[in-house]
């Protein structure tokens, strides 16, 4: 049983870990799901007793990690893949991590053998892939037979056998009765994995529940109704309908509709009733993963913004800039919208945010044109100078929070 | 979930795969009692008495302490190939410098003195000190490097246990190789000079040049370990340990106006590679003398080391 209390961490300015409250229950894996940088592994620091929390506490059956009698017997974890000096093999790491717990010697080669490492583990571990580092990482956890097992991202860098072998080892391992604590960032893996999720985003709990109820909570049904192409006043003529009889309609990127709160054959009856024809009805399922998008959507630390490629598009012609005249604005393939949406693939629901961003390119190919230099030296240059910084400040927090985290490693 | 048979198992040994010598238990074969899991040494494991309220290993628990951690950090320190470069390099430079100034000695015409007899080894020891004192620093950096550090603290979470293990290992293996070193230039320069100095040296004389210098050595390495500690970075906590050996010395130099000679002079006089020469017999106008540089450095070993407990303690791995 893991449990916190008020758990909060900062960093100088930037809270990681904001009044978490949460209990990881023995005999179930508990998932650990948030975007990059929400304080999953601070929170799985704080833990172990790494580092210690600013505020709120963590225990471990009750106590303090670092208050434990022998918590490596008690509390097992993998924290980094790499956190292992790759000048030593993975038996003297074993065997040291073995010892310093005062862990019998051949639970060692048992250990080795459970991840399947027995043939590399005289080699030294610098050169072996993520995977294999990720199964050095289980194997150390896996040493002191310990009640309570942490994993921070565990099938990062598995092959798919590897993913498939950590999904029924968590399992399995829960099933013993112990405790399972594993984070992640990928919704489908902990969709499949995990039976309790704690989600948190930019720190603080978004969600503390059953997979069930986060399915049934998050993943309303829909309907896709499509209209013929060749009569788009039907289309209008079908959501007023279908409003009027209680559903809410959202328009879908192809000109589709997208129907919730009335049945199917409801659906096909208004459709009846206002002689509309349809050219579609389909029933669909919002995908897990799409309602852990839009829960964390707000949360998200780390986004990508628009990659005008500034720096390759041929020099306006020198007169428009120097006069700060409107610059060409600088296209992407798809517009300022940003990379085209494939055919299958999904729209990423985090870019839709980033207008907000792309604005601000046009000024930026201003700045390295020489002769803006040249034309006006004396000129207070306000828009090249601005233009830089703008686009640097949403990145910076980003910046902040990734040097803070290295840091405190 | 499970047979009928195998109670205690939540989970049937079928679903171990990890266990392919064991053959899969047979549902009508030998069930299997609570009291014989023993057989099964540690893997798969039982479920508590308390069902799902938690997981008992088989494997019986006892308490870690110092020893686990000395065994530990051993097995650490010998299972590196830098351990053995280091310490490589400095048995190399000690015993042949040593070798090397006896035998220029030797084809001289000069008459030594007691003192100069041992101290032919004193330089092979100033530059083999280097190594020891990059090994010292590595022992923890490079913990700090990897990120092993974590696993290590999670493995104990007792830091002060680790440190203190870590110089216990450190300082024996540093004190041993130089004093093997230092005993073995001793021999050969005392062998090799013998008919050329007026009087032979004193048992103190020959402590003090082997033991002494040993442990002169293995402090300076406690010390680097204590700053890599502190400093938590390979790099620069071993140009600062060699700037410590290097910079007073080289300060002094230039510290020769009448307004500074004074700093300069302590400067030189306290500067390890003096401290290192007075253990060696070298006579220092009101500078340390016997056994003074040994105590010097064990204070300043003692007060990085503790200040490297605090820190370790205090800061977030």
């Amino acid at each position: 049983m893991i449990e916190a209390v008020g758990l909060t961490k900062r960093y100088g300015a930037k809270t990681a870990v904001h009044n978490l409250n949460f209990r990881v229950r023995p005999g179930a894996v508990t998932g650990f799901l948030g975007p990059n940088g929400s304080g999953k592994s601070t929170t799985m620091r704080m833990i172990l007793g790494l580092d210690t929390p600013t505020a709120g506490r963590v225990t471990i059956g009750g106590r303090p990690f670092r208050e434990l009698p022998n918590a490596a017997r008690q509390v097992g974890a993998l924290i980094d893949a790499k956190a292992v000096h790759g000048g030593r093999s993975a038996y003297h790491h074993l065997l040291s991590l073995a010892q310093l717990a005062g862990i019998p010697r051949s639970r060692v080669d048992e250990v080795l053998g459970v991840v399947g490492l027995h043939g590399v583990a005289k080699q030294r571990s610098r050169g072996f892939s993520l995977g294999m580092g990720q199964r050095l990482g289980i194997a150390a956890a896996l040493l002191g037979d310990p009640q309570v097992l942490l994993f921070d991202e565990p099938v990062n860098g598995l092959d798919p056998e590897g993913i498939l072998w950590v999904r029924n080892l968590m399992k399995r391992l829960a099933a013993e009765g112990r405790t399972v604590f594993v984070s992640s960032h990928l919704m489908s893996e902990m969709a499949l994995t995990a039976d309790h999720l704690i989600v948190i985003g930019r720190g603080q709990l978004l969600a503390d529940m059953s997979v069930q109820d986060f399915i049934a909570a998050n993943s309303a049904g829909f309907a896709r109704v499509r209209t013929p192409d060749t009569e788009p006043e039907g289309r209008e003529k079908l959501t007023a309908a279908l409003v009027e009889a209680g559903g809410q309609v959202l328009p879908e990127p192809d000109g589709a509709l997208r129907v919730t709160g009335l049945e199917l054959p409801r659906i096909s009856d208004v459709a009846h009733d206002t002689d509309v024809r349809l050219w579609e009805l389909s029933p669909h399922q919002a995908s897990l993963e799409e309602a852990y998008m839009r829960m964390t959507q707000g949360a998200v630390d780390y986004r990508s913004t628009h990659d005008p490629r500034a720096g390759f598009q041929p020099p306006a012609a020198p007169g428009y800039a120097v006069q700060g005249g409107p610059a060409p604005v600088p296209q992407g393939w798809n517009g300022p919208a940003g990379y085209p949406v494939l055919p299958g693939e999904q729209p990423n629901p985090y870019a839709q945010q980033q207008p907000v961003a792309a604005p601000q390119p046009p000024q930026a190919p201003q700045a390295p044109l020489p002769p803006q230099h040249l034309a006006a030296p004396a000129t207070p240059p306000q828009p090249p100078a601005g233009a830089p910084a703008v686009p640097a400040a949403p990145s910076a927090p980003a910046d902040l929070t990734k040097r803070d985290t290295e840091d405190a490693r | 979930m499970t047979t009928p048979t195998t109670p205690q198992h939540p989970v049937p040994p079928q679903g171990a795969p990890q266990q392919p010598g064991q053959a899969p238990q047979q549902p009508g074969q030998a069930p299997q009692q609570p009291g014989q899991a023993p057989a099964q040494p540690y893997w798969p494991g039982q479920a508590g008495p308390g069902g799902p309220g938690g997981y008992v290993s088989p494997v019986p628990v006892r308490a870690a302490h110092l020893g686990d951690a000395v065994v530990a950090e051993w097995t650490k320190i010998r299972s590196l190939r830098s351990t053995m470069w280091t310490l490589g390099t400095m048995l190399v430079t000690v015993i042949g410098l040593g070798l090397t100034w006896s035998l220029l000695y030797s084809n001289s015409d000069e008459v030594l003195s007691a003192d100069n007899v041992l101290g032919v080894g004193a330089v092979g020891v100033l530059l083999g000190m280097i190594p020891v004192l990059t090994l010292g620093v590595l022992t923890i950096s490079s913990e700090y490097g990897t990120g092993l550090v974590r696993t290590t603290l999670t493995a104990c979470p007792s830091r002060s246990r680790v440190l203190t293990a870590k110089a216990i290992v450190l300082g024996s293996l540093a004190f041993v190789t130089t004093l093997v070193a230092t005993l073995l230039v001793a021999m050969i320069s005392s062998a090799l000079l013998s008919d050329r100095i007026t009087e032979d040296p004193t048992t103190g004389e020959w402590f003090k040049a082997t033991v002494g210098v040993s442990l002169y050595v293995a402090l300076a390495g406690l010390l680097a370990l204590a700053v890599g500690t502190l400093l938590r970075h390979s790099a620069g906590a071993i140009t600062t340990m060699l700037g410590l050996v290097l910079f007073p010395p080289l300060l002094s130099l230039f510290l020769q106006s009448d307004a500074v000679e004074k700093i300069g002079e302590v400067l030189l006089k306290y500067s390890i590679p003096m401290q290192l020469f007075t253990l060696y017999g070298a006579e220092i106008d009101s500078g340390p003398s016997g056994w003074d540089a040994l105590w010097i450095m064990l204070a300043l070993a003692a007060a990085a080391t503790a200040g490297a407990h605090l820190a370790l303690n205090k800061r977030d791995a």
